[in-house]
């Protein structure tokens, strides 16, 4: 067979990606329907700058879901068909067996594995950790900015300090200190994430108490169930078979997750939320002298009430578009963890780790090293894009 | 002022000593150091000798001493090994076991002796000192391209909010922020420099430039760390630019007459260079990632490469002298930015 020229390339990876054109035409034409009822998220459609951030990021997300199901890959990431090792986009497989597709349309990487699939592959890892880090950095920002802000004085010292300390850190530094494998071995990033991710416990739990204090029996079983599921969550997720902390015995432990990837979140997150933590704490600073403020003092409100029920919404606009840019931040900062090879096994396929093995031969083979690069730059300028036309459209009210 | 910069310097020194713990206890822990005696001294040491050699070297001292040594506030360690030889941390092999006459006790940072590292088998100090300044010389090319192209960038969007020359400019800032180094380094590499693209126009190594800097091979480097950083100088510079434009006293400048260069030049540039300017110096700690991407990338042996291979091999002093560099030049760089706040802008005052 012959190479495919690279028209065909394009019309084949464009065929390969059908599932996400037809759920990104869907989800436009629905969203531009009833923009009008969807709030904030309705009017990113009068943008185009933010159209077009939320159709790239769009674009990555369902990529990664739909690449975790198998369907648009053309081969296995890991699979390696000795032929073709460093060939360019489009070269056919020689003697492909019946059911294999034939080609391997971005090229085949150091190893003989095909391009494509392993980029479509790694914007699942991107998909998996990144916005779940981002929300976990943004509860353990909001739940210690809010009363660093609110209360000032010693506590807001102690925190900001604490804050300053970690932000002082060279990121890569503490990449380097945390992921080694000696320092896993230790079980410190376990012990990390479990005091990272009891935050969200108690951010839940506060901010359904302080609604429902009043009605005693609302709140009983409602917090009973919320704080049951999220505590069997919390101890699934950190208790992992073989390291420091094995709490649950296996039959009720809900999931593992494999090999790294608790580290690579743990340290994301550990790295994001001190940033978070002084957004929050400015925008608390800001908010509280305000008169709705005074008046919920006035009325006898509880300070975590004031906190969570009357600042937190009135500050949730800067906080939108700064959670937008921070997951492309962390998206960047996991392509800084898989291009130093920490945390993430070397045969993963993220785009930082491809990136890094692809560089090796860059004077002479290009296509490894530049699909990841062209991948996470895209997703990257998606996500930028969209905060900006967040930013624009909730300026405008 | 004075108080503010005595407060502001007595939590910079707190804040890196309590790093500085941070490292040493992390570099110190049972696992690492039993990596660094294996690689010291033997790949198939037993549990037993990798105790002993431990043990003769000051390893197996309680943390809070070593750290003590190692800042400089509590006398070296003198220890006689279970093979007969005494060493010490300050005068290294005791020929017979006593200290010489002129010979120190205390032996740390305060006394500026940075140790010993064991990857490159050299002083610490000096390492560092030449590996800062092959990154000085990176940094001082990277700000010579990267402030006034951002700050250029900046004005210009930013003179005329909206126009079309604001948007394109705009996108490109994004773009480039959007952009990490080793995206952008990737990048550049195929194309300027590989065989594969065919445009040979400079080195995708920077080796070469450690001595002898050329447009050939510093081109390249400098502008992937100048590129991620621009992008957010020049958003800086257009917000700060276009909030100026609608103030009072240009709206009167132009309603006298004067032409539109001279509001630009004399009125507005002054005001709208403030913020940029804590942006710019706030940007030190992030090139200082970039610094370790681009010098990994490019094979410039600069401070960032240091990093990486003193934290890739444990090679605890080096990375101890290399995290108090940083913390300091992330520190300073903080200072300097309150206290050029704080001249440049007339409306804030420290009491």
């Amino acid at each position: 067979m012959e190479p495919l020229g690279w028209f065909d390339i394009l019309t084949r990876v464009f065929i390969q990606f059908m599932p996400v054109w037809v759920a990104l035409i869907s989800l436009f034409t629905l969203s531009i329907v009833y923009k009008r009822r969807l709030g904030l998220y309705g009017k990113l459609f009068d943008s185009t700058i933010g159209m077009i951030g939320f159709g790239l990021v769009m674009f990555w997300v369902f990529t990664g879901i739909f690449g975790a199901f198998d369907l648009i890959i053309t081969h296995d990431p890991l699979a390696q068909v000795s032929s073709m090792k460093n060939k360019p986009p489009g070269t056919p497989i020689m003697g492909a067996e019946d059911g294999q597709y034939p080609y391997y349309l971005f090229g085949g990487d150091n190893l003989a594995r095909d391009v494509f699939s392993r980029m479509v592959k790694g914007a699942w890892v991107v998909v998996q950790i990144a916005p779940l880090a981002t929300l976990f950095a943004f509860m353990v920002g909001i739940t210690l900015g809010l009363p660093a802000g609110y209360y000032g004085g010693k506590l807001d010292t102690f925190l900001s300090f604490l804050a300053n300390l970690i932000l002082a850190f060279p990121v890569i530094l503490l990449f380097y200190l945390l992921v080694t494998p000696e320092i896993v071995d230790t079980g410190i990033p376990n012990y990390m994430a479990m005091v990272l991710f009891i935050f969200p416990i108690i951010f839940v739990a506060v901010l359904l108490n302080s609604r429902y204090r009043t009605q005693p029996a609302v709140r009983t079983p409602l917090l009973i169930g919320v704080l049951g599921v999220m505590g069997w969550l919390y101890l699934s997720l950190i208790s992992q078979p073989g390291t420091a902390i094995t709490v649950l015995p296996d039959a009720v432990d809900l999931f593992n997750l494999q090999g790294g990837i608790l580290v690579v979140f743990v340290s994301v997150v550990f790295v994001n939320s001190p940033t978070v933590f002084r957004i929050v704490r400015g925008l608390a600073m800001d908010i509280k002298t305000r008169d709705y403020v005074a008046a919920a003092q006035t009325r006898g409100e509880r300070p975590w009430y004031i906190m969570l029920w009357e600042i937190l919404p009135n500050a949730r606009g800067p906080l939108i578009v700064d959670f937008c840019l921070r997951i492309g931040y962390t998206t960047i900062l996991l392509g800084t963890l898989g291009f130093f090879g920490l945390g993430l096994p070397p045969e993963s396929p993220d785009w930082g780790t491809t990136i890094n093995d692809g560089r090796r031969l860059l004077q002479i083979y290009l296509h490894p090293a530049m699909v990841p690069a062209f991948a996470l730059l895209s997703m990257v300028l998606g996500l930028n894009l969209l905060a900006d036309g967040l930013r624009e459209e909730s300026l405008r009210d | 002022m004075a108080l503010f910069l005595l407060r502001r310097i007595a939590t910079m020194l707190l804040t890196a000593l309590c790093l500085t713990f941070i490292v040493f206890w992390l570099t110190n822990l049972a696992p690492n150091l039993e990596k660094l005696a294996k690689n010291q001294g033997n790949v198939r040491m037993t549990d037993e000798q990798v105790a002993s050699f431990l043990q003769d070297r000051g390893y197996s001292q309680p943390l809070p001493l070593k750290y003590a040594q190692w800042l400089g506030v509590a006398p070296g360690w003198v220890i006689e090994g279970r093979d007969g030889t005494v060493r010490s941390r300050c005068n290294g092999v005791l020929e017979n076991g006593v200290i010489p006459e002129d010979g120190r006790s205390f032996c740390g940072v305060l006394q500026g002796d940075w140790g010993y590292s064991t990857v490159f088998q050299d002083n610490v100090g000096s390492i560092i000192a030449t590996r800062l300044g092959l990154t000085g010389k990176l940094m001082f090319w990277v700000m010579v391209v990267m402030v006034p192209g951002a700050l250029i960038i900046g004005v210009l969007a930013g003179m005329r909010e909206g126009s079309r020359t604001d948007r394109s400019l705009s996108t490109v800032s994004i773009l480039t922020t959007a952009t990490p180094e080793y995206v952008s380094g990737v990048v550049f590499i195929a194309v300027f420099a590989s065989t594969a693209f065919g445009l040979r126009w400079f080195n995708g190594s920077a080796t070469s430039a450690m001595e002898d800097a050329t447009f050939e091979n510093f081109t390249l480097p400098v502008m992937t760390i100048a590129l991620y950083g621009m992008g957010y100088i020049a958003r800086m510079t257009r917000a700060s630019m276009a909030e100026v434009m609608t103030a009072q006293y240009i709206r009167t400048a132009r309603l006298k007459g004067v032409s539109f260069p001279n509001i630009v030049m004399k009125h507005a540039l002054r005001n709208a260079l403030i913020a940029p300017f804590t942006v710019i110096m706030l940007q030190f700690p992030w090139l200082l990632n970039g610094v370790v991407i681009v010098e990994t990338l490019f094979n410039y042996k600069g401070f960032g490469w240091t990093l990486v291979q003193a934290a890739g091999n444990n090679d605890i002093e080096l990375l101890l002298g290399v995290s108090v560099v940083s913390v300091f030049v992330v520190l300073i760089t903080q200072l300097i930015s309150d206290i050029g706040y704080v001249y440049l802008n007339p409306r804030i005052s420290v009491s």
